[in-house]
């Protein structure tokens, strides 16, 4: 299950963090900031050549005991980060994969609010409402 | 204290002893004892049958007078501020066992003492102590009322050259304001006649209104007066204001919008509240307090007198605060504010034409970000309900969708909460067909239409097959029968026929469906297959009639439907109007004429004048007379409309120039006009405004070719004198520059000389 959904924009600050559970919301902060890391080396090292055929699903980044993390980086270089509890041994990959193509969706949508300005928080309820469903969802 | 004793008028010998004793009882402390003692005594005066005396009586400081007939006495102290800043409170008592109170007060002459009252500055408060004579067990009518003044009622009964609301200013003040209410001219002749009581809004309930009794004028809200006791900075004359001012609070929550149900009878108050705040301004210089208040009221009620769009939004506020009243209790529908009104849509098309000429095309997101912005919302709630409005999430607006922002635009700016979801009658397909088919005043219709159009959507959208079939069935079985029968039976005729594997019983759930379905293939094309698509399926006119022709319409006055109405009175209410005569005008012209139209609003028969634009709040007492003269006209029966109705259609073509959609909103006498037509148009039938038709309709014409001469003239000037004004700044600017050019000139001179 999706314990923590963030999203972070192309300078590395986030535009969306959401956890579930309440308790462990800093450990999943430092977690998905940990996990920035192995992002950008990732993306280095697909190599400048292929930024064509860049796979935009990272796939897992790095599992500890407790849960797996999994990224996925548009082509602005927003980076979505789900971190997911490794107790759920029957998510697979491809329903990762649906669950960042979602949103990725929603994200587009709100990027085309007018109202919105890139690098803001994101605050859109369409966006919220999904994240809430993949969280619970995925449970 | 000393009491000083002074001739009391139609008084007998025991009461004069009476009111000794109740004197001393002042001179002491106990105020709740001195009111006792009051209604005592008051009880038997009314025992005696004591008809209009008066008395007063005063001391070093205070004077309390009393004036009363056999039914309702009151009695005011007046207190004044000692050097020592003790303050003397004035009570103010009203005991009302009948309404009749003021009839019988107008005919009594005033006392010759009273009007000492007024003359003496003192500071003045008057406070009821409607507790204490709930306490009492006293006779219950006694609500509190709020009471104002319009200045042209002020200026008739002689307050403002006076320069204060004394008694007698009080009470024709009083009677000329029921003489506006039961529809007779406001003058002073009319208070002559017999008069029902002004009705005034009560702060209580709307069940009290009809107890409202005038003689508690002069006694306040008990709440609002223990604040009032602190404040001692008011002089005798502005007692009537003061009044106001403790008015306005109770006052701004009833006259602003959403929730408060009222009757008709609110309309011209709120109107005349308005003017009230305005006129006592400018009848005295306001204290602070008051324009504190003015301010707070003004912001609700009327806007900001700022740029253009909040105006245009405030007058939205304003015009639909005033008519939902009365568009309430005439409408046919249930109470849906997000259902979209006939004006609203000619509206709402208007101003995407303003930004976007083609209809068909899109309104891209930062022309519509800049255009919504200016209604004032805050940026999180207009990116809300750009989201909920923008369904196929590609950053445009098209028509349908703009009219679904903009009606939401307007219910948020009107208290409604956002809602969760966009609702069906907002929906993108559901507005296209709207706009497509011709209109009917059916509400039996509509709910068909409704039913089947989500009847058409679903299999539309998730099968993409011809469902002309399924929907024949649905339009051959509606007519016999309800419609929501109508609904399932089709549902399940075409789940049969068509093996829909999909569940359709629940309808609120498949426009969600059909949202994500939609957004999901996210088509980018701006070719609006879908929309297409629906146009083309939906042959028949099982239309979604909007609405009938109703009095007043939520969003702001569009006269525009109006005046064609005047025009085209051939035209059940129910057509659509002809299409605007002249191209549409951009913003910044309109923009312009805001400044250029500050003078001529007073009648409504301005020719050429573009009646929404300026600042209305200028040419104020103007406004008012006419004000005035449409109060009459508006509480007048609707069997007089037929006479009023076809000089009120002549007054419209001059007013309105049909081109002239937007920013006429402001005008309070667009809006009251427009409280004119429902009972205009709704009443006068058909054959009886036909011969006026061809007479109105020649000279209606001329005159719009006037106007749009004038208009057009008086765009000129205002670019003119814009370019003007800036060429002279620049003038000025290049001046400052050329000297300190000189002045470096001349200190660098020196130096080279040397």
């Amino acid at each position: 299950m999706a314990v923590c959904i963030a999203v972070i924009a192309k300078e590395n600050y986030p535009l969306y963090i959401r956890s579930i559970p309440a308790e462990h919301e800093l450990k999943f902060h430092y977690t998905v900031h940990t996990s920035l890391d192995v992002v950008d080396e990732k993306v280095s090292a697909m190599g400048k050549a292929l930024v064509d055929q860049r796979e935009l699903y990272l796939g897992l980044l790095y599992p500890t005991e407790d849960y797996k993390v999994y990224g996925y980086v548009t082509n602005s270089k927003v980076k979505f980060v789900m971190v997911v509890d490794s107790s759920n041994t029957a998510l697979r990959d491809n329903e990762i994969r649906s669950m960042f193509r979602k949103l990725h969706n929603s994200y587009t949508d709100v990027m085309c609010n007018p109202f919105y300005n890139p690098g803001d928080r994101i605050h859109s309820r369409a966006f919220d409402n999904m994240v809430t469903s993949m969280m619970v969802q995925v449970c | 204290m000393i009491c000083q004793a002074r001739e009391l008028y139609g008084a007998s010998p025991e009461f004069y002893k009476d009111i000794h004793v109740f004197w001393e009882l002042l001179c002491s402390h106990s105020l709740e004892a001195l009111v006792k003692v009051c209604l005592e005594k008051l009880a038997k005066c009314i025992l005696w049958g004591m008809v209009n005396f008066h008395y007063t009586r005063a001391c070093n400081d205070c004077w309390v007078s009393g004036c009363g007939n056999g039914n309702n006495h009151f009695l005011s102290v007046s207190g004044m501020r000692k050097i020592n800043g003790y303050l003397c409170v004035c009570v103010c008592v009203c005991v009302c066992v009948h309404i009749y109170f003021f009839l019988s007060l107008y005919s009594s002459p005033l006392h010759p003492s009273l009007l000492f009252l007024e003359k003496y500055k003192t500071y003045n408060f008057m406070i009821c102590y409607q507790n204490l004579l709930l306490k009492e067990n006293l006779p219950k009518k006694f609500p509190m009322t709020a009471y104002f003044s319009h200045t042209v009622i002020t200026e008739l009964c002689g307050a403002k050259r006076v320069g204060y609301f004394g008694p007698t200013q009080f009470y024709v003040a009083l009677k000329l304001i029921a003489a506006a209410q039961s529809g007779l001219p406001v003058r002073i002749e009319s208070i002559k006649c017999e008069l029902p009581l002004p009705r005034f809004m009560a702060l209580k309930n709307d069940s009290e209104i009809r107890y409202s009794n005038p003689a508690d004028l002069h006694g306040l809200k008990c709440q609002i007066p223990y604040v009032t006791m602190e404040k001692n900075s008011f002089k005798r004359m502005d007692d009537g204001e003061k009044q106001q001012e403790t008015m306005s609070p109770t006052m701004s929550p009833i006259s602003s919008p959403p929730s408060s149900p009222s009757n008709y009878q609110r309309v011209p108050l709120t109107y005349g509240y308005g003017k009230l705040r305005s006129g006592m301004d400018q009848m005295h210089a306001a204290p602070y307090e008051a324009r504190q208040v003015a301010l707070q009221q003004e912001g609700p009620t009327a806007g900001s007198h700022g740029s253009k769009p909040p105006r245009l939004q405030a007058s939205l506020i304003r015009s639909l605060s005033v008519e939902r009243e009365p568009q309430e209790s005439n409408n046919n529908y249930p109470d849906d504010p997000w259902r979209i009104t006939e004006e609203q849509r000619e509206y709402y098309i208007n101003q995407f034409k303003s930004l976007q000429p083609d209809l068909s095309s899109f309104i891209s997101g930062s022309l519509a970000k800049n255009f919504f912005t200016k209604s004032k919302l805050t940026i999180p709630e207009l990116s809300y309900i750009w989201e909920l409005s923008d369904v196929d999430c590609d950053g445009a607006l098209t028509l349908p969708e703009f009219c679904a922002a903009f009606h939401l635009i307007v219910a948020r700016k009107n208290g409604y909460p956002l809602p969760e979801s966009l609702p069906q009658t907002l929906q993108p397909d559901y507005l296209q067909t709207a706009f497509l088919k011709p209109k009917r005043d059916c509400a039996l219709f509509d709910s068909y239409s409704e039913s089947s159009m989500t009847v058409n959507q679903q299999p539309r959208d998730l099968n993409r097959i011809e469902k002309t079939s399924m929907k024949e069935k649905a339009e051959l079985t509606a007519p016999a029968q309800e419609a929501n029968i109508d609904d399932k039976q089709a549902l399940k005729i075409s789940s049969v026929d068509e093996a829909m594997p999909k569940d359709l019983s629940v309808d609120p759930a498949t426009p969600k469906d059909l949202n994500t379905l939609r957004a999901r293939p996210r088509s980018r094309s701006y070719s609006n297959t879908s929309l297409e698509e629906a146009m083309k399926r939906v042959e028949e006119p099982p239309t979604p009639p909007p609405r009938p022709q109703k009095s007043h319409s939520r969003a702001s006055s569009l006269d525009l439907n109006k005046v064609f109405q005047a025009n085209a009175p051939a035209a059940k209410p129910g057509l659509l109007p002809p299409p605007p005569a002249l191209p549409p005008r951009p913003f910044v012209s309109q923009i312009s004429h805001h400044n250029t139209n500050n003078d001529s609003i007073s009648q409504p028969k301005p020719p050429g004048q573009p009646p929404g634009y300026g600042d209305f709040r200028l040419p104020e007492q103007t406004e008012q007379v006419s004000e005035i003269e449409l109060h009459p006209q508006l509480t007048r029966t609707p069997s007089q409309t037929e006479e009023s109705g076809s000089p009120v259609k002549k007054d419209l073509p001059h007013t309105q120039p049909p081109s002239k959609p937007i920013r006429r909103k402001f005008r309070p006498e667009n809006q009251v006009m427009e409280n004119q037509e429902p009972s205009v148009s709704g009443t006068s039938s058909v054959p009886t405004s036909k011969p006026h038709a061809p007479v109105q309709k020649q000279s209606s014409k001329q005159k719009k070719a006037i106007q749009t001469a004038i208009r057009k003239n008086k765009e000129a000037n205002a670019v003119l004198a814009r370019l003007n004004s800036e060429l002279q700044q620049q003038l000025k600017e290049v001046h400052q520059e050329r000297i300190a050019l000189e002045n470096q000139l001349e200190q660098l001179r020196p130096v080279t000389v040397l």
